[in-house]
């Protein structure tokens, strides 16, 4: 098992070095003065032009410019990214941490109406709960996630004035900037419950359910069908012939029985969901202008910050090498006849 | 072609499937008819143009004069929704072809030479799968500069990975079959195997997949025209006229679904042909799961 994990992590040295240089590429595209302009803030500036592709190496090959840049990540800099005003390191710091607390609030309604619906309709199949389940799930599977959030915003935000777009509002801005305020863990609502700011947490929370519910609403299809299926699978199966021949319940016969095999494949979906999540929700995040790592990526690659892309391309790279690693181990640990690496 | 038959045979049985049947057709026909529907003003240079009256900046509800009312800068959304549909139909079927080639082609050279070309391509693949899919198709539109076309390729870009190894994994169990020993034995080329041979009898899960995976695609290009990176301002196409619509989910002081119809229109659209797309996909798809026959 080791041995397989560490073959699968000397894949990310090699996936992130291709990501990256195929980023390179594709902005080689641009001339030097069109790269140059996204360091110039004023028209009064043009005059430098010429040195700031001087001082950033902009003319020179491109395989030269992408070992000065490898060269700065060997010693930890990752460079400044333009949009986000910050340092690439601090940025991702900054931008993480929220798109990590949205992914932990998003992320286990998805699974518990995915995995319960998936169950009901596998076992009343094609009674009428099982059509109304799987016709919800497949509207919201075709649902554009911008069309949803700006429907969302109108109605609770412009009309009810409920859930606001952002992170916070301006209360717990000025909360937050006060010295006294300690930054425990990055998970703006528990620090406010750390710090006893149970109106500022209440803020943080208020401000995450929309994108949530977006995001349930969207992303529940594909478990739910998982779930559904794989149980349909598990119900045919011998074995639960067997249970209902010595005459056990149908509860105890579902949940028992059938459903901790079912679960298998679900287990696996649910986390390249939660890492696929981690890596930002492009659309959603800029919808509700929530500044998480999907918004600041596409932010930076709209506006051509080299640096701010390179460094969100480079956690996105991380986390699916990841990803694949921990759906793989995770068939192993729940399913005991898959022997990872074996023969 | 039996098989396609026995599907068909299926899929007219199924309520959700005809519900699909009923929507992309209903949308056909709008697409078709568009010149019909919603003629081409005279004197216009483009027939995807919107035609625009005025410039005043607020959009003017339904009325007799604009059956969908305007959007921002007083283009017709009724024009725009009708010649729209041409342009999903045409972003869907370009994006969508195009993609399940260049991924039949390069999956298909993996699994069929192996050895270190298979490594190379593999890899490629493995990498270009690793981008966030948004991330790199706004790369690719913002260095060629925004343009529909540009959208497309971006899209394409982006979606051939997937077929691309789904096609090699067909193609390592075609090619030990009989067949293609035979064909190897009478001495036909590399070529010719593979694309007499190995394509043919390989391509239809990719095939299948590919038209599932229709709807995503049509959402994915028209979130990058949402993001401002697609169709040029004026374009009939139902992702641009959503973004138009972003700076008026407020309404007005009092009245916040004033301008509910910006947003409700075009994105009932979209919803409904993707939904189309993905009910006809997910009735092919129980139809063809082995598990639960």
């Amino acid at each position: 098992m080791l041995k397989f994990a560490l073959k699968r992590l000397a894949f990310l040295p090699l996936v992130m070095f291709g990501v990256t240089a195929l980023l390179f590429l594709c902005l080689q595209h641009l001339s030097p003065e069109m790269r140059a302009s996204l360091y110039i803030k004023d028209p009064r500036q043009l005059s430098q032009l010429e040195s700031v592709i001087e001082k950033y190496g902009l003319r020179k090959p491109v395989y030269v410019q992408y070992g000065i840049w490898l060269k700065q990540l060997a010693h930890g800099d990752l460079g400044y990214s333009e949009t986000a005003k910050m340092p690439v390191a601090e940025a991702i710091m900054s931008f993480f941490p929220a798109t990590f607390e949205l992914t932990l609030v998003a992320f286990f309604p998805i699974i518990i109406v995915g995995v319960f619906f998936g169950v009901l309709s596998a076992v009343y199949r094609d009674k009428f709960i099982d059509h109304v389940s799987r016709f919800v799930a497949i509207t919201g599977y075709s649902l554009p996630s911008f069309v949803l959030g700006l429907l969302l915003l109108m109605v609770f935000y412009g009309r009810l004035h409920m859930f606001p777009p952002g992170r916070y509002s301006l209360d717990t801005d000025t909360l937050l900037q006060a010295g006294n305020f300690h930054h425990w863990t990055g998970l703006l609502s528990l620090d406010c419950v750390l710090n006893g700011q149970w109106s500022a947490a209440l803020d943080v929370l208020s401000h995450l359910v929309l994108p949530a519910a977006t995001l349930l609403y969207i992303e529940v299809a594909l478990l739910l069908r998982i779930t559904r299926s794989s149980m349909l699978e598990e119900l045919t199966k011998d074995y639960i012939r067997t249970a209902r021949a010595k005459g056990l319940p149908e509860r105890v016969i579902i949940r028992k029985h059938a459903l901790a095999n079912a679960l298998i494949p679900v287990v696996t979906l649910s986390s390249l969901l939660f890492i696929s999540l981690l890596g930002g929700v492009v659309i959603t995040e800029t919808v509700f202008d929530f500044p998480g790592i999907g918004h600041w990526g596409v932010q930076a690659a709209e506006q051509l910050d080299i640096a701010g892309v390179l460094g969100s391309a480079l956690l996105a790279a991380f986390l699916f090498v990841c990803a694949n690693l921990v759906s793989d181990m995770l068939y192993a640990v729940v399913d005991p006849r898959i022997r990872v690496g074996g023969s | 072609m039996e098989r396609l038959k026995r599907i068909w045979k299926q899929l007219k049985r199924k309520p959700m499937s005809l519900l699909g049947f009923g929507l992309i057709g209903f949308f056909f026909v709008v697409a078709v008819l568009a010149p019909v529907l919603a003629p081409v003003e005279a004197g216009s240079r483009d027939a995807y143009t919107m035609p625009q009256s005025g410039y005043g900046a607020d959009p003017v509800l339904p009325s007799h004069e604009h059956l969908f009312g305007t959007t921002e800068s007083q283009y017709d959304l009724y024009y725009g929704m009708v010649w729209g549909t041409r342009t999903a139909f045409k972003v869907a079927v370009k994006v969508v072809s195009v993609s399940v080639l260049i991924g039949v082609l390069v999956g298909g050279a993996a699994g069929f030479y192996g050895g270190w070309v298979d490594e190379v391509l593999m890899r490629f693949t493995d990498i270009v799968l690793a981008f966030p899919d948004l991330v790199l198709a706004v790369v690719i539109v913002a260095v060629l500069g925004p343009s529909l076309d540009h959208v497309m390729y971006s899209v394409m870009a982006v979606s051939w990975p997937s077929y691309a190894r789904l096609m090699r994994g067909d193609v390592l169990s075609v090619k030990e079959r009989d067949f293609v020993t035979a064909a190897r034995s009478l001495g036909a080329s590399d070529a010719r195997i593979l694309f007499r041979h190995i394509i043919p009898n390989s391509i239809y899960p990719v095939l299948v997949v590919a038209s599932l995976s229709t709807g995503s695609v049509v959402i994915t290009a028209a979130a990058l025209s949402f993001l401002g990176l697609g169709a040029p301002p004026g374009y009939a196409d139902w992702g641009y006229l959503i973004s138009l619509s972003r700076n008026w989910i407020m309404g007005s002081s009092g009245d916040p679904f004033a301008y509910w119809h910006t947003v409700f229109i075009p994105g009932i659209a979209i919803f409904l042909f993707v939904l189309g797309w993905n009910l006809l996909g997910d009735a092919v798809r129980d139809i063809l799961d082995p598990r639960q026959k």
